[in-house]
């Protein structure tokens, strides 16, 4: 099997920058991270059907000089499904937004209670700088931003059913 | 009897169709949803009989022969998945029409939930006749779509946190299956499976480990296998009782399906069961683990979840007839069991107003039945006897005797000891939410629940609302399956082993989808 250099170099980048962008905390990179990482891998599909040929149209004749449709085939079926996903992840996000006004995942409540025990237990320790990270401070659940999430939640209703 | 085949997954798309067409009049919506997944129950069973008389049913769709078209295969294994998950899915589904129904959702527009749900049940149905692997991730993407749907349903904060979570984690896996089809493709140039299974055994060993270890983290993730695991706790329990029931009872086992398929037929080679074998002892530990320390009911139960899918991989990675026969015996022993659990904890939400152990009290002499519904179920699922758990945990702990390694007997060690450990949580639930008088709820003091703290996601108390017929009913409906099969243990266990034995060499399902060997010789 013979393998293009100008589709192989392509799919590193793209593999690498879409796993640095999947990493992040933020959503809308989340969904560029995801969107990198499914063009990837469909052009990894692509790179399996090996040399390129003219297109798979025979009358019986030798398949020499054809290209193997079956990657393509596959290829269809992942970006139809592809833009399905991020099409859904791009409402959840915009409604995560509209719910809370941050784009950026909530950190767990329970990596909280965990760091939060954990750095009672370790107090005579160095504090590491993570631990700012996860203020109790920052939580959505005080009162205050509860409530106005009910708000936005209740407008968002609202405005559905109208 | 071979048209039936396509029927499981046409049926709950074309029902899907017409339940969004008629998503304005809500009692036929519901009809269409019931006689779909009900036709889809019955057939199940009919082809279930079929294949039991030792014939594999194999479907070449479009009339394209196999390798180059998509073939639809269904042996025992399949149609046993089938019949249990079409029964499942019905029960789960008339247990939502009683709460809808008693909700009075008439007017709110929730009337995606019947057309997502058949369309769930497609992809499901899909993934357990595929013959070709890229027809397993067209239908794991059909279930998953419908998931994300059904998991969101109302877009409230909590269910769109943690559907982010649930996502992007399924994204994940599913582009590693992805990949991992790419890459097989590339090394053998097919994804049939049969023929892959003719075509892998010639690859190099390190490439087949490659390929065997992606596939295995593609559906090790989809089934919540240990260091996969951490979404499932985190996303099930706050989406709605029905969808967590169902998800809960057959999302994992799909990704269970598809680690026995591996296993058996694309990678028959013993050299991962090992490191299958660690892996299962990890998940039944940590997963129990997880499950002491909560306090709400449906989180517990996720834990438990996760901790039980050790079990099936224990079974798998034996690498034996008897531990794969075990293993899907528990399989549907567990798909029946953890449903009724979770529909159960529908019904103490409702009663309860919340699923938090530290509110929840006096339940028993509120709503003995209930109690009832809640107690079989969890002794079947601690594994009592006679209970069909205690039934499969011994299969399983035969097999691993059998083979009767030291890593065998340790896992044995574990499984009686994580066995034992899930009574707990269950025993603690039924005491303090069921046995504990109402009046003791406010200021209650025991060392069992001090280090005990709800999950700050759970949607807040809610008023106690009367259940409805079709609720206690579809639960009740889901207990006597359960029990059933402890009754029927007998030839459902026999059924298993059968199952188990056509997996064991690749030749039966080779030639089932290709034909007799002679004839593959050339292709």
């Amino acid at each position: 099997m013979t393998v293009s250099l100008a589709l192989l170099i392509p799919m590193a980048v793209l593999y690498a920058c879409g796993v640095y962008l999947l990493l992040e905390k933020s959503m809308t990179r989340v969904i560029l991270g995801f969107l990198l990482i499914g063009n990837a891998t469909n052009i990894l599909l692509l790179i399996t059907a090996g040399r390129p040929g003219s297109a798979p149209i025979t009358d019986g004749a030798s398949p020499e000089p054809y290209s193997d449709p079956l990657p393509q085939a596959l290829i269809l079926t992942a970006i139809v499904i592809t833009f399905a996903v991020s099409a859904f992840l791009m409402a959840l996000v915009y409604r995560s937004w509209r719910l809370s006004r941050e784009d950026a995942l909530e950190p767990d409540a329970e990596d909280l209670a965990i760091s939060k025990r954990a750095g009672a237990a370790a107090e005579p320790l160095e504090r590491t700088q993570g631990d700012t990270d996860f203020d109790a401070e920052e939580s959505p659940l005080e009162p205050g931003a509860a409530a106005a999430d009910d708000e936005t939640a209740e407008a968002g209703r609202g405005g559905r059913t109208s | 009897m071979i048209s039936l085949v396509p029927l499981v997954v046409l049926l709950p798309l074309i029902g899907a169709a017409l339940a969004l067409l008629f998503s304005r009049r809500p009692r036929l919506q519901r009809a269409i949803t019931v006689v779909a997944l009900a036709a889809v129950a019955v057939i199940g069973i009919v082809l279930l009989v079929v294949v039991d008389t030792g014939e594999t049913l194999v479907m070449q769709v479009g009339g394209w022969p196999a390798p180059f078209g998509v073939s639809l295969v269904v042996d025992r294994l399949s149609a046993l998945m089938v019949s249990i998950s079409a029964l499942v899915l019905l029960a789960v589904l008339v247990f939502a029409i009683g709460q809808g129904l008693a909700d009075g959702d008439e007017e709110t527009p929730v009337s995606i939930y019947h057309p997502a749900y058949l369309v769930l049940a497609a992809g499901v149905f899909t993934a357990f006749i595929a013959g070709d692997l890229f027809n397993l991730y067209v239908g794991f993407e059909i279930l998953l779509v419908a998931s994300y749907v059904l998991l969101t349903l109302g877009g409230t904060e909590p269910r769109i946190r943690a559907g982010t979570t649930y996502i992007v984690v399924s994204l994940l896996s599913s582009l590693l299956f992805l990949a991992a089809i790419a890459m097989l493709y590339a090394s053998t140039g097919t994804v049939n499976i049969a023929q892959l299974s003719e075509r892998i055994a010639d690859l190099p060993t390190e490439v087949q480990t490659l390929l065997h270890v992606m596939l295995l983290m593609g559906f090790g993730i989809k089934a919540a296998v240990f260091p996969l695991s951490f979404w499932l706790p985190d996303s099930y329990p706050t989406a709605p009782a029905p969808v967590t029931a169902v998800f809960a009872g057959l999302l994992t086992k799909v990704g269970v399906y598809a680690i026995i398929r591996t296993e058996t037929i694309l990678f028959p080679s013993p050299e991962l069961n090992n490191a299958l074998l660690i892996v299962a002892l990890l998940t039944m530990v940590v997963g129990i683990l997880g499950a002491i320390a909560q306090a709400d009911i449906k989180r517990m139960l996720s834990f438990t979840l996760v901790s039980h899918i050790g079990y099936m991989v224990l079974g798998v990675g034996l690498g034996t007839a008897a531990g794969v026969a075990a293993a899907i015996f528990y399989t549907v022993h567990h798909i029946v069991v953890q449903t009724t659990l979770f529909l159960a904890t529908g019904l103490i939400e409702r009663r309860g107003g919340t699923t938090s152990i530290h509110s929840l009290g006096g339940l028993l002499k509120a709503s003995p039945v209930v109690g009832v519904l809640y107690f079989i179920p969890a002794l079947n699922l601690g594994g009592i006897p006679p209970f069909s758990g205690f039934l499969g945990k011994l299969g399983l702990l035969e097999a691993a005797a059998a083979v009767g390694t030291p890593l065998a007997y340790t896992l044995i060690g574990a499984a009686v000891v994580v066995s034992l450990l899930t009574l707990y949580p269950l025993a603690r639930t039924w005491n303090l939410a069921f046995w504990r008088p109402r009046s003791e709820v406010e200021n209650y003091e025991s060392t069992i629940t001090v280090e005990l703290h709800d999950d700050p996601w759970a949607g807040t108390t809610t008023a106690t609302r009367s259940l409805s017929g079709l609720m206690v009913g579809a639960t009740t409906a889901m207990v006597c399956v359960s029990v059933s099969i402890t009754l029927l243990a007998g030839p459902l266990y026999a059924l298993a082993t059968r199952a188990g034995t056509d997996l064991q060499g690749t030749e039966r399902y080779v030639t089932a989808v290709l034909g007799p060997a002679g004839e593959a010789g050339d292709r």
